[in-house]
């Protein structure tokens, strides 16, 4: 089963069982994950599931598209080198992805 | 077991619900739904789920075990006809099945109806309306032995639908009955630039149409006939001339109703104690500095949002403010709009445009200051004007006029701390 390990701002962590072809914030929104807000339900339009993808997984993921990544310069918190909309990463058979949720979405 | 009852399973029930929790509220929580689903997000209906890009199952809330975990008691396929209440907010809320919910205190969480199209020939089999999962089942189940579409309303939901039904490799013609498409959400810029953009893609659009009658063919629909005598053929019609507020409930009750259910501040009805959150809420006008007594009614994912957190926090016994700034979105094909602010009572505009990257946006004043921007693929543009009226900064006017200029790059934080508004 792929799995989504979601840490927040202060350190807490959690695993959270994942299904194929969802997003990774529909993984967290669906199961409670605290720290990603989605008000769009994954459109493209809020940047309010904004995640720091660990450096090492950052590296496998697909990269982005731009619009992603302009909505990311308006993020609540500043954007850093892995950043990435949780909406736009897709769960695949052997995700193993480890993500930290910023302070505030909003 | 009396609780709270939220009636409305829909993202201002859900979000009241999860809130509260998030805020340790103890007592019994019971989300009620009508419709025979499990709590679900709507906007998808006339976009990635019309298209088939996603299925039914993304577009669920929470899981069970979410729910369950919550102690949330979620029940649907009870559609509540009669409520009765005691003056101290609690009561029974009785369903046409039967069944009967007791509540300690009561939440209107139950939205808006779509507008029915008042045409002879509105009830032949094929007239279609867009609004919730059965509606986009029964549209979807239908496309594929379509090949002409008169959709009725140039609005937000009929562009998104036409963009997709296009998409599909459908014939489509819009008939918008105003001079511009989405007159009553954007202005005349942005307006004429959907036109331009649909258009190209192949989809006929008829502003000042007057449709006199939608036409049989058989048993079924053929087509709209226009007052000049004109007929649009169509194997389906779809509706999409705006909704109405599902107010029957609260005014069977004595709340003030007008245009939604009134609400103060905190979400809180003419009652003292029933709240109301999300499209069927009337609510004093949130924007900062907005006019003293103006009241609002929004259709939004991010009003049902917010003023479900201020909702919960008054049920909680917090008075919180509404927070950030209502925006909006509407993604139509590869069309990307985003509202942020309210542009009425704007007196001027300027129009930022890059036809080589397909960005376009227009930013809307009051004098020097800025009250909304409406910017289409434009997200960078959009997260600075949103950034930016949530703080009460200044984008000037001059310098904002160059497209080339990051928006972000002239914004002049403001000089004193936000204000509290006054209470109206």
């Amino acid at each position: 089963m792929p799995k989504v390990t979601f840490t927040d701002a202060i350190g807490d962590t959690r695993t959270v069982e994942a299904n194929p072809g969802d997003s990774v914030m529909e993984t967290a929104v669906r199961n409670g994950v605290p720290g990603i807000v989605a008000e769009c339900g994954g459109s493209l339009s809020c940047a309010t599931c904004h995640v720091f993808v660990d450096p090492v997984d950052f590296a496998s993921l697909p990269p982005m598209e731009d619009m992603e990544d302009e909505m990311l310069y308006g993020a609540a918190v500043d954007r850093a080198d892995t950043s990435r909309l949780s909406c736009q990463i897709r769960v695949t058979e052997d995700t193993d992805l480890h993500v930290t949720t910023p302070e505030t979405q909003v | 077991m009396s609780g709270l009852l939220i009636i409305g399973a829909s993202q201002a029930g859900v979000q009241l619900a999860v809130s509260l929790r998030a805020l340790g509220h103890e007592g019994p929580v019971t989300l009620l739904g009508e419709e025979n689903h499990r709590p679900y997000q709507r906007p998808a209906l006339s976009k990635e789920f019309l298209q088939g890009i996603i299925t039914k199952e993304s577009l669920i809330f929470r899981t069970q075990e979410y729910w369950d975990g919550h102690r949330i008691t979620v029940v649907k396929n009870e559609r509540i006809v009669r409520i009765e209440k005691k003056d101290d907010g609690s009561g029974t809320a009785f369903a046409r099945s039967g069944a009967s919910f007791d509540f300690g205190r009561l939440a209107l969480t139950v939205g808006a109806r779509a507008r029915r199209l008042q045409l002879p020939g509105a009830d032949l089999p094929g007239v279609l309306y867009l609004r919730n999962a059965d509606d986009a089942l029964e549209l979807k189940a239908r496309v594929p032995a379509v090949r002409d579409v008169v959709v009725i309303g140039g609005g937000f939901i009929g562009l998104e639908a036409a963009a997709s039904l296009t998409k599909l490799g459908k014939r489509v013609t819009v008939l918008e009955a105003g001079p511009r498409l989405v007159g009553r959400a954007v202005g005349p810029e942005t307006s004429e630039h959907l036109r331009a953009h649909h258009t190209e893609r192949g989809v006929e659009i008829v502003l000042d149409a007057q449709a006199s009658r939608v036409v049989p063919n058989g048993d079924a629909v053929g087509g709209v006939e226009l007052v000049d005598g004109r007929v649009v053929p169509a194997d389906i019609v779809l509706v999409g001339i705006g909704v109405v507020p599902n107010t029957e409930l609260a005014e069977s009750l004595g709340l003030e109703c007008d245009n939604g259910v009134v609400v103060d501040r905190y979400a809180v009805a003419s009652d003292g104690v029933t709240v109301a959150v999300g499209d069927c809420a009337n609510l004093p006008n949130p924007v900062p500095g907005a006019p003293t007594g103006d009241r609002v009614r929004f259709e939004s994912v991010n009003n049902a949002i917010e003023q479900a957190k201020v909702a919960a926090y008054a049920i909680t016994g917090r008075q919180e403010e509404y927070a950030g700034i209502p925006w909006f979105w509407s993604n139509q094909g590869e069309l990307k709009l985003q509202i942020a602010g309210l542009s009425s009572g704007a007196d001027r505009t300027l129009v930022r445009r890059d036809d080589e990257k397909g960005k376009f946006s227009v930013l809307y004043y009051r004098g020097d200051r800025i009250l909304a921007a409406d910017c289409v693929n434009h997200p960078l543009d959009f997260m600075a004007v949103k950034a930016a009226l949530a703080s009460e900064a200044a984008i000037p006017f001059e310098q904002a006029l160059d497209p080339e200029t990051p928006l972000k790059k002239i914004t002049v934080a403001a000089a004193a701390p936000r204000e509290t508004r006054s209470e109206t």
